[in-house]
């Protein structure tokens, strides 16, 4: 098994907001499981990236979902000519070879799949699988990472005490206007006036959080309109098809969101 | 001329009223300047009739006076088509309408473009007098029709605010809402009573505030980050001129509808005003009014109103489009300068050469002011408030002249229509010295007084009259309030009594409770292995067969997904006591209520509790009991203990209110639950089909919006009405002390 290839080989380009990167260096000094919650397109994901790379740890990604089950993290016996035959799961295969292995949005998955963790992220630092009969002691590498939005807390899906209770936090949210508009602008490559303005009409939406939007315009999406506008699509047109028609179906908030961007872009 | 004219048409006119004859040469000549030499014939022909007809001379000269110019505005033949149209309502019991009809018509007439436009408006009028004027049978008499004369006397002012197809829907609802109330009929016509404004409301041209009012507070919250609210005056018909918005320490004050305006649309209008005011309200200063004359607050408003535009169009490059087309463009030597303050038309076109640098003010002194104008804004600088009342006192001491202080002012095209009225910067003495005094707010009139405190805004809502089949717009006032709390104890010792119940439904709620995990055999990519497929599969391959590649099986969760409102009526009727037990039905409802709360609560689906009374349709009481959002404790329990019956049953009403909370609710299924102990019903409304038919709309307006409405009712002779409203959504229970078993049961096989 060739766990290099899960390695990241370029920086990935991460402004940080605040003291997270020594925060996060700190924290996988002494092993200890992380999770950074924070609204979504904020940066979460970039950031453990880039942080896998300043370690130089190679990182495997899970995108949690409903129908996430723990032999989908685990592993399990497939069928081949001579029968069956095992398969490491994501999970297992960063225990075993010294991975950060990062759940992605993981209150998306059910709460019982997520107890195949806990031994993982206490002083044991084990994970057994019962099919298989073995146990495996994590690799001193290993670090497990997950990441969760507060915003689409419900009460059905909140991460259990017991599992909460095992990891550090790290808060995320949209940068200050102005590392926003540095973030663009080296990101997608355009010049400040333009990055300006979209973050404006990124703020405008996030004033309405709350008012029928569940989630404000995320840096993800400004930086999609940027890449837009760089293809050569004017910039009205651009942020209405990466900045609003995303993010709702309610007419009024699509007229007030377009009328907003026509009003900043004239 | 006047000579050989009168000669021309010598013996023409035949009428013998003194006052006409001393008119005739003057009239004579004026028609001449307009009309074709057949035309003047049925001209005077037509005078000649209206002479005849025994109603004075007063419609003759109103005739005379107008006909000419409309007939020269519409062609041939609108002489003729008013003359007989003339004769039609003459004949007719309704012949004191004539002269109303002929002293408006040119008003009216101005607004009319075409002849067939001008039929259309003469047949309306055929349509309300067949719809107003009154047959008593077996009397062969026919009475004239009440409304027609004051309908005929407000026809400018209608035309001047709906489309002909308005003025009809307006006419037709008022003549079939009053026929047989001539008081309120005329009332209605007269544009004095409330229902007439509220259906022109809905009948304007333009765009209503209502209409654009979610999106308009949207960008409000979004673009301006503000959170004072909207208060809207009304443009209303009995005030000379039209108020302006303003802002002030605690509102927005916009109109309630915008017409089309050089091609900009109301909603933009309404975006331009917002942002005019937005921007005072983040750069603008205060300034002490009583340090200006008028004359030099205007041109200081001026000033400082460029200023703001100015800031934001530099913001919001968008907005410049929708200023500049809103701007009036005042061109060069417009005001005449003699005999007329120009003091207006200066500052309207200092005002335009402030913010639209295409636009050349010819003339040094604006240009000079200009220059100062953009220093002072120039390298993204804001300038203040003071640096503007500089500018303007400078430019006033410098462009006085006498005839500013002339009573007639020059008006036309001074008005910027986006903006307020600036009273936000202007800070006067008098208003400061007595801090405690509270202004009302002057667009604002309530025929009922309703004692709103700590209630919501009170809400308005449509009833359907069954009679006209429209809505009554605005028809009903809701006003939500938070149920006062009594002792949660009470409830307590209600569910006690009832324990035996409790634990049966406990039994039913286990059953219903989802099931938590299903299988689901046959997939590709699964969870498990399933076994048996498995082993099939391996001795498929084995055998040299194609294996049948689904050998797993997932899980899946079934849950529920339901979204429930209570409404609960609190009228007077259920202070009835049962004299069997002696219980009231109302303390029967605490205890249905108390279970069915613990039912729903146990199952977990989103549930809201509220109960509805009204007195008039000016007061629908809608008390909220439970929120989705909260949790069935003790601050519920002790709402539910403090329920009192008071007042009747306006249904419709609180349906819809309550149907606007389930509506944000996302479930698969939304059911609103109603339980009453009688038909809909109000002191108001005397038709006691009126309320039940509207009860019955509220039913489809829910239905269409995925609400399921169901009812619960105690009375035993419902029967008769409440399939109408519910269709088969309902049911009836006969014996009321069953009630609190009954309703978590109802409940729990609706929802199955």
């Amino acid at each position: 098994m060739d766990i290099s290839q899960y390695k990241i080989e370029n920086e990935p380009f991460y402004d940080a907001q605040s003291n997270e990167v020594e925060l996060y260096e700190a924290a996988y000094q002494a092993r200890l499981p992380i999770m950074v919650k924070g609204p979504t397109g904020c940066g979460k994901s970039r950031f453990i990236e880039h942080m896998a790379w300043k370690l130089g740890k190679p990182i495997i990604t899970v995108s949690c979902n409903e129908d996430i089950s723990a032999s989908d993290l685990v592993g399990r016996y497939l069928l081949d000519a001579n029968g069956t035959r095992w398969v490491d799961g994501p999970l297992t295969l960063a225990a075993r070879y010294g991975a950060i292995c990062y759940l992605d949005e993981i209150v998306e998955a059910r709460q019982d799949t997520m107890v195949v963790i806990h031994a993982l992220t206490d002083h044991r630092r084990e994970l057994s699988l019962d099919k298989k009969g073995e146990l495996i002691k994590a690799h001193p590498d290993f670090q497990l990472v997950i990441s969760y939005n507060p915003g689409y807390q419900t009460m059905m899906k909140d991460l259990k005490q017991s599992t909460k209770q095992r990891f550090c936090g790290l808060d995320f949210d949209y940068a200050e206007p102005a590392v926003e508009a540095d973030i663009l602008q080296k990101e997608a490559n355009i010049d400040r006036e333009i990055a300006n303005k979209l973050v404006k009409i990124g703020e405008t939406a996030r004033n309405l959080k709350g008012h029928g939007l569940d989630e404000g315009i995320s840096t993800r999406l400004m930086v999609y309109a940027a890449t837009l506008i760089n293809q050569g699509i004017t910039p009205v047109e651009a942020c209405k098809m990466a900045m609003v028609r995303p993010i709702t179906d309610d007419a009024d908030i699509r007229e007030t969101l377009d009328n907003a961007i026509e009003m900043i872009f004239g | 001329m006047n000579e050989a004219l009168l000669a021309k048409y010598e013996g023409k006119f035949t009428c013998k009223f003194p006052q006409a004859i001393e008119f005739y040469p003057e009239l004579l000549s004026h028609a001449d300047t307009y009309l074709s030499d057949e035309e003047m014939d049925t001209y005077l022909n037509g005078a000649n009739f209206l002479c005849s007809i025994g109603q004075g001379v007063d419609p003759v000269l109103a005739y005379m006076e107008v006909m000419p110019e409309i007939s020269a505005h519409f062609g041939a033949g609108t002489n003729k088509l008013i003359s007989d149209y003339a004769y039609q309502i003459a004949r007719s019991p309704n012949k004191k309408a004539l002269l109303p009809l002929l002293s408006t018509l040119s008003t009216v007439c101005r607004r009319i473009d075409t002849l067939e436009d001008l039929q259309t408006y003469l047949n309306l009028i055929n349509e309300c007098v067949e719809l107003t004027q009154t047959v008593i049978h077996g009397h062969h008499s026919i009475h004239e029709s009440p409304g027609l004369i004051p309908l005929l006397m407000n026809m400018p002012q209608l035309i001047s605010r709906l489309s002909l197809d308005g003025i009809r829907n307006f006419m037709v609802y008022g003549a079939k809402n009053y026929a047989s109330s001539p008081k309120e009929q005329v009332a209605y016509f007269a544009l004095e009573s409330h229902d007439s404004k509220a259906i022109i409301q809905r009948e304007r041209v333009g765009t209503t505030f209502k209409k654009v009012e979610r999106h308009l507070d949207m960008l409000k919250t979004s673009v301006w980050n503000c959170d004072l609210p909207f208060s809207v005056f009304s443009t209303d018909f009995d005030q000379i001129r039209e108020p302006e918005p303003y802002l002030d320490d605690q509102l927005l004050a916009v109109p309630d509808v915008y017409e089309n305006q050089n091609g900009i649309s109301g909603i933009n209008r309404y975006r331009a005003m917002l942002a005019h005011l937005m921007g005072h309200k983040r750069w603008s200063g205060k300034l002490m009014a009583d340090n200006y004359a008028p004359h030099m607050q205007l041109i200081v408003s001026i000033f400082e109103d460029a200023r703001i535009d100015t800031l934001l169009m530099r913001e919001y490059p968008g907005l410049k489009k929708l200023f500049l087309a809103l701007h009036p463009y005042p061109e060069k030597g417009r005001c005449p300068e003699e005999g007329i303050s120009c003091l207006r038309y200066r500052a309207t076109r200092l005002s335009r050469a402030l913010i639209d640098p295409d636009f050349d003010p010819e003339d040094p002194l604006m240009d000079t002011l200009r220059t100062e104008f953009n220093d002072i804004l120039k390298n993204e600088q804001e300038g203040s408030t003071t640096d503007m009342s500089d500018l303007g006192t400078k430019y006033y001491v410098r462009s006085r002249q006498k005839t500013d202080s002339l009573p007639d002012i020059y008006f036309d095209d001074t008005e910027v229509s986006y903006r307020d009225d600036n009273r936000c910067i202007w800070h006067h003495y008098e208003e400061y010295d007595e801090a405690d005094e509270i202004i009302p707010n002057e667009y604002e009139s309530d025929e009922k007084v309703v004692d709103t405190a700590d209630s919501l805004p009170p809400r308005y809502y449509d009833e359907w009259d069954y009679i006209s089949e429209t809505y009554r717009p605005d028809w009903a006032t809701v006003y939500e309030r938070l149920h006062p709390s009594g002792d949660a104890s009470v409830v307590d010792r209600l569910m006690d009594k009832h324990g035996a119940l409790a634990k049966r439904l406990k039994k039913m709620i286990e059953m219903l409770k989802p099931q938590n995990k299903k299988r689901i055999r046959f997939q590709e990519e699964g969870e498990e292995l399933d076994l048996d497929v498995a082993l099939r599969s391996i001795i498929d391959f084995k055998s040299g067969q194609i294996p049948d590649p689904r050998i797993n099986y997932s899980h899946t969760t079934d849950s529920r997904n339901i979204a429930v409102m209570l409404l609960v009526d609190t009228s007077e009727s259920l202070n009835q006591r049962n004299p069997e037990t002696g219980q009231t039905l109302l303390e029967l409802s605490q205890e249905a209520l108390a279970i069915t709360a613990w039912t729903v609560e146990q199952l977990g689906d989103k549930f809201a509790i509220a109960g509805f009374s009204s007195d008039t349709r000016h007061e629908v009481r809608y008390q909220h009991i439970k929120g989705y959002s909260e949790k069935y404790g003790d601050t519920v329990k002790a709402r539910i203990g403090a329920m009192k019956a008071s007042y009747s049953t306006r249904m419709g009403a609180a349906m819809r209110h309550a149907a606007h909370y389930l509506e944000g609710q996302e479930a698969e299924k939304k059911i609103m639950l109603i339980l009453t102990d009688g038909e809909p019903a109000d002191i108001d409304t005397k038709d006691p089909q009126m309320l039940i038919r509207d009860t019955h709309k509220a039913v489809e307006e829910l239905q269409s919006k995925g609400i399921y409405s169901y009812c619960i009712t105690l009375d035993p002779n419902a029967d008769e009405y409440v399939e109408d409203i519910f269709g088969s959504q309902y049911t009836v229970i006969d014996h009321v002390e069953k009630l609190p078993e009954q309703l978590p049961q109802v409940f729990m096989k609706l929802t199955h």
